[in-house]
């Protein structure tokens, strides 16, 4: 990413959207586009699929490319595009709703710990770094198991399984600038820990944390799919992209096009995501001006 | 005779943010001769490291050398290939960095780093490196030549540590070495043997050296030229004499007026109404605290004294001294273990936690490292608004109109105000800090080293500030400092702190000198605009064994 950036503040010509004096790389502005155009499809999918999700309509499985089936038919004959349109739904909302509240509340207790600083910060560390040893597949398996698949849960599950990283992370970020003068200012000021997280601390953490979001939502979604590959994820007829490979994996020695397209979609969101994360807008700061 | 170093119409230009290409050498020219110390002397972002390391062929990162030719010893350095210059790197040119903490790798011990570089350029056997590294320790006076070598950079001093940079410089018998500002991070005492000892090298070996310094004490000391720059243009260029007794460009002058201290004077008696605060046998420290409910590690023990309203008091004193622990406590950073804290009548909490909003407003703290003190997040507006919002209350408007006054009140141009800290230089920074504590409306403002990070020039004007201010506003400061010129150009009185205690107390204005040996012995070691200073200087060694950790 930082060859990108570097070709593109050496050459003004190849800038793109400086005018508003901020620069916004064509690497980042692509990948908003993917996201955009992804969650376009999950919200619009149900008005645009051509056919039912469950309906087998094929008389072949595995069928190739054509003009009815645009992305081929699965293993039961049912039409991959309708199906990849309507994952698009699960494995978008689910990833995103749980990445939002995993880095949302871990970043806060982070803080939170690390301004605060003495138990409360042990018992939080201590407590989460136990969550933590429990591996995530497994924990999800078990909770899941128990309490059934429903979209919720998974949501739930998902996020408690990646709060301790981004608490872990952003108690890190957020111990080096509590060290720093002016948090001691703002302490002899008389500020509350909520003041000096919002205000002092989030601003400057802020980099890494959307950084280390990018790369959570990608653990999610490949966790989301590895539960759906299981069969714990989004249940049948519906099915998420993870699981659309997991049952078309079958075709994979054929070559099927039920198998290719659902992994590029996943890699299509995941590397988009972050190609996004790493290329925001910068607001352009120069001396001079 | 051919000068060993010609620097020729020199252009060094960086990139910044937005692609613009700056020019931070314009055209600079400079020659030395054999054997000669030229000092490159200048504020910070004049330049002068950037010339001193192209005499490497380096530029740092997103600069590059556009223009001009660096000739050492017959070799044009621009025109080398990065494989040649790595060849002259060491064995004709060495360098001498400002921080040898940082320069050191604490995995491994100090010798084998010393005669790394023979071992790199395949100079001599690492038998006769060793030897001869002894032989430059013996020559750098530093303590157990024989045996320094095998220990790590943390079991040494500052000051041993710098010498053993230059020690590792010289190794390759160069024929040119760039100090980079050596000794600023050194206390007094210290750097006159760390300068006492680079000069008798530099002398007996006939070494050519280039001195980046912003003191111009220091470089009287040792340079036989200097070099005075500005801006990336050279100002003022002559010899030692010349410069001190005539220098003719208006900027120099500047540099050897910021120089001489400028003695407060008497206040008028009205200004004294009553003590603002008492400190009744303080003692702060850190670790565990022990049974008898003092901490492990006690680093101002028992301390007492009083700040008059409208007057100033100085604490000076060197690295480790405590003055800062001191500055921690008052301010109920560090809450201290023992002792009362006195303020305008009422006894304060130890703890700033224990101590109402109004008492945390009246007492205002400025620190030493203005950049760590500003928030890179926020723009000067919201940094200089908050304290207004949160003690004063005000509405939109009357806090854009105060900020506004507030920016006029340190001498900062109104439109500053919308830029991040990262966009000032280290005087501006400084100046925001110092509104920021303004903007609390304080009786007291404790100054923690404040002009310790500044150049000369910055550091006269914002002590001309504080002491106007100080007309205007009635405050009063406490002045902490290792620097005894800065202190006597605002103090009223001045205490001597040691190893965390106080040693003694001085009233300049009564012209009351200095009776604790150990303050005689501080204030002899300040460096003079005199070239014949370091050489005339006779210290007790006694004196100095007592009192010196080098």
């Amino acid at each position: 990413m930082t060859m990108t950036t570097s070709s593109t503040s050496t050459s003004p010509s190849r800038k793109s959207g400086t005018r508003s004096g901020y620069r916004f790389n064509i690497v980042g502005m692509i990948g908003l586009a993917i996201i955009l155009f992804w969650a376009l499809i999950a919200i619009f999918a149900p008005v645009i699929i051509p056919y039912p999700v469950g309906e087998i309509v094929d008389v072949d499985y595995f069928g190739p490319l054509s003009r009815e089936f645009w992305f081929g038919s699965d293993y039961l004959g049912r039409d991959m595009f309708s199906r990849i349109l309507m994952g698009a739904r699960y494995t978008v909302g689910i990833s995103l709703a749980a990445v939002t509240i995993a880095c949302f509340s871990g970043v806060v207790l982070g803080m939170i710990a690390a301004v605060a600083g003495g138990w409360l910060d042990t018992l939080l560390s201590r407590f989460l770094d136990a969550l933590n040893s429990i591996p995530g597949k497994l924990f999800g398996l078990v909770v899941v198991a128990a309490v059934g698949s429903s979209i919720p849960v998974l949501i739930l599950t998902l996020s408690v399984i990646y709060i301790p990283g981004s608490y872990r992370f952003a108690r890190a970020l957020a111990v080096n600038i509590n060290a720093m003068d002016f948090i001691t200012v703002a302490r002899i000021r008389g500020e509350n820990t909520f003041y000096l997280i919002r205000s002092e601390i989030l601003p400057n953490i802020a980099g890494p944390v959307l950084a280390d979001l990018g790369l959570r939502f990608v653990f999610i979604v490949l966790l989301l799919s590895g539960l759906s590959f299981l069969g714990l994820g989004v249940q049948p007829p519906y099915a998420d992209w993870g699981a659309l490979v997991r049952e078309n994996i079958g075709g994979l020695p054929f070559g099927a096009p039920a198998v290719m397209f659902p992994s590029l979609a996943i890699a299509s969101l995941t590397i988009s995501v972050n190609l996004l994360i790493d290329n925001l807008p910068q607001k352009i700061r120069d001396r001079s001006e | 005779m051919i000068n060993l170093v010609e620097i020729c119409d020199l252009k060094v230009e960086a990139t910044t943010d937005s692609g613009r290409r700056v020019e931070i050498i314009k055209g600079v020219s400079l020659s030395i001769a054999e054997g000669e110390i030229v000092a490159l002397i200048g504020e910070s972002g004049s330049g002068k490291t950037t010339i001193a390391l192209t005499l490497m062929g380096h530029a740092r990162p997103g600069c590059r050398i556009s223009g001009g030719s660096v000739s050492v010893a017959g070799k044009d350095l621009v025109a080398l290939t990065e494989k040649q210059r790595a060849k002259v790197r060491g064995t004709e040119v060495a360098y001498v960095p400002q921080s040898a903490a940082a320069a050191f790798n604490p995995a491994t011990t100090i010798m084998d780093q010393v005669i790394e570089v023979t071992r790199i350029h395949g100079l001599m056997s690492p038998d006769e490196a060793r030897t001869r590294a002894v032989e430059l320790f013996r020559a750098l006076s530093l303590p157990e030549p024989e045996t320094i070598g095998s220990r790590y950079p943390h079991q040494v001093s500052g000051g041993q540590l710098q010498r053993l940079a230059a020690a590792m410089a010289l190794i390759g018998d160069p024929k040119l070495v760039i100090f980079d500002e050596p000794t600023t991070a050194l206390d007094v005492t210290t750097q006159i043997e760390v300068l006492r000892a680079f000069k008798a090298v530099m002398k007996k070996g006939g070494i050519a050296g280039v001195y980046v310094s912003h003191d111009l004490a220091v470089v009287a000391q040792i340079a036989d030229r200097i070099v005075v720059l500005k801006g990336g243009e050279t100002q003022e260029t002559g010899t030692t004499e010349e410069i001190l007794n005539a220098a003719k460009h208006p900027y120099t002058r500047e540099l050897l007026a910021a120089f001489e201290p400028k003695p407060r004077g008497t206040v008028s008696p009205e200004a004294a109404r009553g003590s603002l605060l008492k400190i009744e046998d303080l003692v702060a420290g850190y670790g565990r605290r022990q049974a008898d409910g003092l901490p492990l590690v006690r680093a101002v023990e028992h301390v007492s004294l009083k700040v008059e309203k409208g007057r100033n008091l100085g604490i000076i004193g060197e690295s480790g001294c405590g003055k800062s622990t001191l500055a921690r406590a008052i301010a109920g950073i560090l809450p201290a273990a023992v002792g009362k804290i006195v303020f305008d009548g009422k006894e304060l909490g130890r703890s700033a936690r224990d101590r109402s909003r109004d008492q945390l407003r009246e007492m205002q703290i400025v620190f030493q490292y203005a950049d760590t003190a500003l928030n890179p997040a926020k723009s000067i507006e919201d940094i200089l608004d908050r304290p207004l919002v949160f003690y004063h209350g005000m509405d939109r408007k009357a806090r854009s109109v105060r900020i506004d006054e507030l920016l006029d009140m340190v001498r900062l141009p109104r439109n500053l105000r919308h830029r991040r800290p990262a966009e000032l230089s280290g005087g501006q920074k400084q100046r925001v800090n110092f509104a920021r504590a303004l903007a609390a409306e304080p009786k007291l403002i404790l100054c923690d080293e404040i002009t310790s990070a500044l150049d000369t020039v910055v550091a006269a004007a914002v002590i001309d500030l504080l002491k106007e201010l100080q007309r205007e506003l009635g405050l009063s400061y406490i002045f902490i400092s290792h620097d005894l010129s800065v202190v006597e150009a605002i103090c009223d009185e001045i205490v001597v702190m040691y190893g965390g205690r106080k040693v003694e107390e001085i009233m300049p204005a009564k012209l009351k000198a200095p009776q604790h040996p150990y303050s005689q012995l501080l204030f002899s070691s300040v460096p003079k605009l005199d070239p014949a200073w370091l050489d005339g200087l006779a210290q007790d060694p006694e004196l100095v064994r007592a009192y010196c950790r080098r």
